[in-house]
């Protein structure tokens, strides 16, 4: 089985998010990381490698993004993939949920994955949406936010929390899933593993090298335009007590619950 | 035709609450743009008057689609042959975990842009455009559709609920075929409850735990503070503790489990990430305890400490206890 | 009332920490070759000094690559505890700009601020003297403070920029990864050994524990800052402290503002308000306000900063709240009122000067920057004495390598006569004088300025700040009751550094949790990040229990220089600061 698991570059959680004034979208300045969730995305492929009931040949990691991304697949190949691949151009910059799908689709489909994992969301924006757009261009059964995976003979597993309670799917392979922070916890990479990441092959391709076609991709060319973004209607700011003598605390969130007749 | 065609989850025996919202909202902007909104439900044996109760909530057509309940890429299939069928400028899905996968996959499938975790719509020149809060709700950004095609996924409870009749909607069957992928998934088991059955929809007071409460034994302080509530009051969970086997399936609030609006919702350990906040934030009272000072929750929250759970909440138990005693 | 629980006589010195460094922080012999990894050279600690260090070696290792061959496939190694190089540093900082210009010949001043990590040239200063928190004195600036030409820094963006050139270069940056041990065979350090990752509150490993590594080197450079862990077990081990003074220590709190209008010139002020100078509470610090123009966002920005000597007596001292209340001066409210807090730090600082400096070399290792105690607290200067030790370091060290031998005393000397020897040298006696009070010392000290160090002559001596006794004094009652937008207080601080400690890792801070409790207040105020909690219940007097929040701990330091001891936390933990 050869397992792809999508990564991706996000701004560290303790990095204040901010707008970019002039275009309206997110500032991706200042400290990056690999994107939380894609950790678990790794570890679920790892243990199904180490688990053994299916041969794994390969873990390939594999992101779009600006030459920073790189280090999201040194973290990535450190964490136990076995290389990775970069999908590097100007051309997909700034696409939307739907072009980006169809770009990390076609650079998927060089590799004709048996399984391809993702973290259910980024921190950073798109949530939840783009495994279902991967998967369709791809014409492979997708199931999202799954927490539980249980690999069969050529089929997944999978349970997930849905609006009624906890589903159990049965899912063909080739397929695509995306996995919650449930599902397991990921490892730390060993020193050697980090050291060792560089070394790892990493095939850098342009939108020519996996068939994009140019006029699908980038801002300019995705079918949601962001035509601007605005301040949300302001609430009154709540109280807040900041705890330094907890009996005084509690005596003021007693008098705040009574006033309100909530006791 | 700018119609709109929006898609109606059902499970046993009744439309989802997001769906009906969905449709009304729907509805209103068909009118809005000179179009008609028409519901889609696909499933075994839909009942026929069920799809025909949308009428009353505005659609002009329901359709009905027959095929496996609960996956995606049916009504992936489904849709995208209505809207190929000619009429639809739009797709409209209302919060919940299929409306996102079954958006996200038509958008792939039709080119068409798509836009999630929408709370708002506005029509503008006959044309829709949605409005989504990102970074934590500090902003709104507004997206429009260059596509032919324009599809808009909202936020869980975003639309509203809005009868607008009695009439029943006339129902049609769809014919379709379902996609080589679409016939590679198939549903195990579905809607599984996992641990004890609490009722949290109905209370007026609710103690809400999350990860903050750091083992499941944490929640113990959660019951006491409830039990010294008294009357109707209630312990929720947030999704990463139920999914961490702390707490039942049947407490958890938010995207994909309940939504409540008590008259107190007291938050403990909760750091208010938005899948949490569209399942709470219409609860009358909001007070969040939390030792992360920047936690989104204290920017909805009414009143806001900072500290720490294990010291605040056998305190605050005792005092409620007091209180009530005297 | 008994003397033993009286207030004020008791000294951190008396509870010293439980901890043997040379049994725990000294690693016997090396793993066995297949399960270490092996660099040409382990630099610890990604600060400026550090990188300097491997930026240096990497030029010239550039023109060698014989020599860089013979280092392996991993020529250069830094490791780096923060989540990135520059996350757990920080500094004032207006920098003499001279060894940075000799690090980065190519590049100029202004690209340094398109980089993002310089501010601006000093074009103007004043000095002020506080007698109260009304009233400023503008005074002429001592000569230690004359700063015209300078520039104005942050060195957490610098050791980012420095990471990024040294990895262009082929350097392995190993962040998040602590050095817990030096490893040392037959009397040499032949490396060092990395930390567990994955280990629970008890120490137990958990379910994705990761054990830590050795990484053995040809030559180690210790640029681990203030109080280095290794630093610390090395000095001993090699007895580098001999016939040295002993090091003391100050504690600096900073914070950055984004202000409405700019601020035209740099600020100093040298108290004597906020602080108590008397013998008595034995205060001494200062301040500083530095504009700061960040040329990529266009916004105007202003440092300030409160720095203390850790060896005042009063425990309810707070560097943190002491910054608060400088803050409530009408000269400072006039520079920050508009603006807003963008982000908070607090690092300690080693303070002794020449005298103090441990011997820099031993067998297969060296020490750079403030880990050798190489800063001037006359004229409030570390960053290039930092670059300029660790571009020496790397000079020294390429030096020996390129020779096929392991011998970096050359070093002791290329420091001595360089810039950081003589300036150091100018103010060896400087500092010493305040130990006996602010008022006591003051005339020796404007000696020591005047002559430009020809008097006083011969060597002052230190006291350790930990053998100073504490008493339970009143500065506490005057520090402002925070508001959240103006005055703050210190956990509102540590969340903004985006510290990220996991809730379940092991404690790194190694003290007494029961002392007297002018000890434990000692502690509670001194931490800025809020570490330290006595429990509401504890007596009044005699001794209490200590409540160690070590998850807040955001590396500064200071408990070591007051009877505590600062380690390691696991890599990736601690503050990630951005422009401090």
């Amino acid at each position: 089985m050869k397992i792809c698991v999508l990564v991706k570059e996000v701004p560290d959680a303790a990095v204040e998010k901010k707008l970019n004034p002039s275009t309206g979208r997110m500032d991706r300045s200042g400290e990056k990381n690999l994107n939380p969730y894609d950790t678990h995305a790794i570890e679920a492929a790892m243990q199904i490698k180490e688990g053994g009931a299916v041969p794994v040949e390969e873990i390939v990691a594999v992101t779009m993004g600006p030459d920073s991304a790189v280090r999201a697949l040194h973290k990535a190949v450190s964490l136990g993939a076995d290389r990775s691949v970069h999908l590097s151009d100007e051309a997909v910059a700034g696409s939307d949920v739907a072009a980006t799908g169809y770009a990390l689709a076609k650079t998927l489909q060089r590799e004709s994955p048996d399984l391809v994992l993702l973290g259910q969301q980024s921190d950073d924006g798109e949530c939840y949406t783009i495994g279902a757009v991967v998967a369709e261009h791809l014409g492979m059964p997708s199931l999202t936010q799954v927490i539980k995976m249980d690999v069969e003979s050529e089929a997944l597993r999978c349970e997930r929390q849905a609006e009624y309670g906890y589903d159990t799917v049965q899912i063909k392979l080739p397929a695509v899933i995306s996995v919650g922070d449930a599902i397991n916890e990921p490892r730390y990479p060993s020193l050697k593993a980090i050291m060792g990441a560089k070394k790892k092959p990493l095939d850098s391709v342009t939108t020519g090298d996996v068939e994009i076609d140019a006029s699908k991709v980038g801002g300019d060319n995705s079918a949601a335009q962001w035509v601007a973004a605005k301040a949300p209607p302001s609430k009154a700011a709540g109280e807040i007590i900041e705890d330094e003598d907890t009996d005084e605390t509690v005596e003021k969130i007693v008098a705040w619950l009574d006033e309100r007749k909530l006791i | 035709m700018a119609n709109i065609l929006v898609y109606a989850l059902h499970y046993d025996g009744a439309i989802n609450k997001n769906s009906l919202g969905a449709v009304s909202e729907g509805a209103k902007l068909a009118a809005e743009i000179g179009g008609e909104a028409h519901a889609i439900l696909l499933g075994e044996n839909v009942p026929q008057d069920l799809a025909a109760t949308l009428g009353k909530y505005g659609a002009k057509k329901v359709l009905v689609a027959e095929g496996p309940e609960g996956l995606a890429q049916p009504l992936v299939d489904a849709m995208a042959a209505a809207i190929q069928g000619g009429g639809y400028s739009y797709a409209l899905f209302g919060g919940g975990l299929l409306g996102f996968e079954i958006g996200a996959g038509l958008a792939a499938r039709l080119n068409a842009g798509v836009a999630m975790e929408v709370t708002n719509v506005r029509a503008e020149g006959g044309e829709l455009i949605a409005e989504r809060p990102i970074l934590g709700d500090s902003a709104i950004s507004e997206i429009k559709y260059r596509s032919d095609v324009g599809i808009i996924i909202g936020r869980l409870n975003a639309f509203e609920i809005k009868q607008s009749g009695d009439a029943d909607a006339p129902v049609e069957q769809l014919s379709f075929e379902l996609s080589p992928q679409a016939q590679q998934a198939t549903m195990v088991t579905r809607g599984e409850q996992r641990g004890a059955d609490v009722d949290i929809e109905g209370a007026d007071i609710l103690v809400a735990g999350g990860r903050g409460l750091g083992k499941a034994e944490g929640f113990e302080l959660a019951e006491a503070l409830a039990a010294a509530f008294g009357g109707n009051s209630a312990v929720a969970a947030t999704r990463a503790v139920v999914d961490a086997g702390w707490y039942p399936y049947a407490a958890q609030i938010g995207q994909t489990g309940k939504t409540v609006s008590p008259k107190l919702y007291l938050a403990a350990g909760i750091s208010g990430a938005i899948q949490h906040k569209v399942g709470m934030q219409s609860s009358e009272n909001i007070v969040a305890i939390n030792k992360d000072a920047n936690a989104p929750i204290f920017e909805f929250s009414d009143l806001g400490v900072v500290g720490d759970l294990n010291k605040i909440l056998p305190k605050l138990t005792e005092a409620v206890k007091a209180k009530k005693g005297s | 009332m008994s003397a033993h629980n009286g207030n004020g006589k008791v000294a951190p010195a008396q509870f010293p920490p439980p901890v043997n460094p040379q049994k725990e922080f000294i690693k016997r012999g090396l793993d066995d070759e297949d399960e270490l990894i092996e660099v040409g050279v382990a630099i610890v600690g990604g600060g400026t000094a550090g990188l300097a260090c491997a930026n240096r070696l990497l030029q010239l290792l550039a023109d060698d690559p014989e020599t860089m061959e013979r280092l392996g496939e991993v020529p250069v190694a830094v490791v780096e505890k923060a989540k990135t190089c520059g996350g757990h540093n920080l500094s004032g900082a207006v920098m003499r700009p001279k060894p940075l210009e000799e690090l980065f010949g190519e590049m100029t001043r202004e690209q340094w601020r398109e980089e993002g990590f310089a501010f601006g040239e000093v074009k103007k200063e004043a000095v002020y003297m506080t007698p109260s928190s009304k009233v400023k004195l503008r005074i002429p600036p001592p000569p230690p403070f004359k700063n015209h030409g300078n520039e104005v820094i942050s060195v957490s963006a610098l050791a980012r920029y420095q990471q990024r050139i040294a990895e262009e270069a082929g350097a392995y940056i190993l962040t998040e990864t602590s050095a817990t041990q030096l490893v040392v065979e037959d009397g040499r350090v032949v490396g060092v050994r990395s930390g567990d990752k994955g280990r629970g509150k008890d120490g137990e490993p958990l379910g994705n524990f990761e054990p830590g590594t050795d990484i053995k080197a040809k030559a180690v450079a210790l640029a681990e800052g203030c109080w280095g862990h290794l630093t610390g077990a090395a000095i001993r081990e090699f007895d580098l402290a001999k016939d040295r003074e002993p090091q003391v220590w100050e504690l600096g709190v900073k914070e950055v503002w984004k202000v409405p209008k700019p601020l035209d010139r740099l600020i100093h002020t040298i108290g004597p308000w906020p602080l108590k100078v008397s013998s008595k509470y034995g205060q001494i610090g200062g301040t500083w306000i530095y504009p700061m123009k960040d040329e990529k966002t266009g916004d105007d920005l202003v440092s300030i900063g409160f720095v203390i000597d850790l060896e005042y007596a009063d425990a309810t001292t707070s560097a943190h709240d002491l910054l608060q209340q400088f803050k409530t001066h009408p000269l400072v409210r006039g520079i920050l009122e508009g603006g807003e807090r963008v982000a908070w730090g607090a690092k300690a600082l080693p303070g002794g000067g020449y005298w103090s400096m441990p011997k820099l070399t031993m067998p297969g290792a060296l020490l750079i920057g403030d880990a050798g105690g190489m800063v001037d607290t006359v004229s409030l200067k570390g960053v290039h004495h930092a670059i300029n030790s660790g571009k020496l370091a790397g000079e020294a060290i390429y030096a020996a390598l390129a020779r096929g031998e392991s011998n970096f005393e050359s070093y002791e000397q290329a420091i001595e006569d360089s810039v950081t020897g003589k300036e150091l040298y100018e103010v060896r006696n400087t500092r010493q004088p305040f130990q006996h009070g602010f008022l006591q010392g003051g005339p020796i000290v404007n000696l020591a300025i005047a002559t430009k160090g020809l008097l006083p002559p011969g060597r002052l001596s230190w006291h350790r700040n930990d053998a100073k006794p504490m008493f339970v004094g009143n500065t506490a009652k005057s520090y402002p009751k925070p508001d959240g937008k103006y005055i703050f207080d210190k956990l509102s601080s540590v969340f903004i550094t985006g510290n990220a400690t996991r809730d379940d890792a092991p404690n790194h801070i190694r003290l007494h949790k029961n002392v007297p409790r002018e000890i434990a207040e000692t502690w509670r105020w001194m931490c800025p990040a809020g570490v330290y909690e006595i429990p509401e219940d504890a007596p009044e007097h005699g001794d209490v229990d200590v409540i160690v929040n070590y998850t807040n701990c955001v590396q500064c330091g200071a408990i070591t220089a007051k009877g505590g001891r600062l380690t390691t936390p696991e890599g990736g933990d601690g503050p990630l600061y951005q422009i401090l």
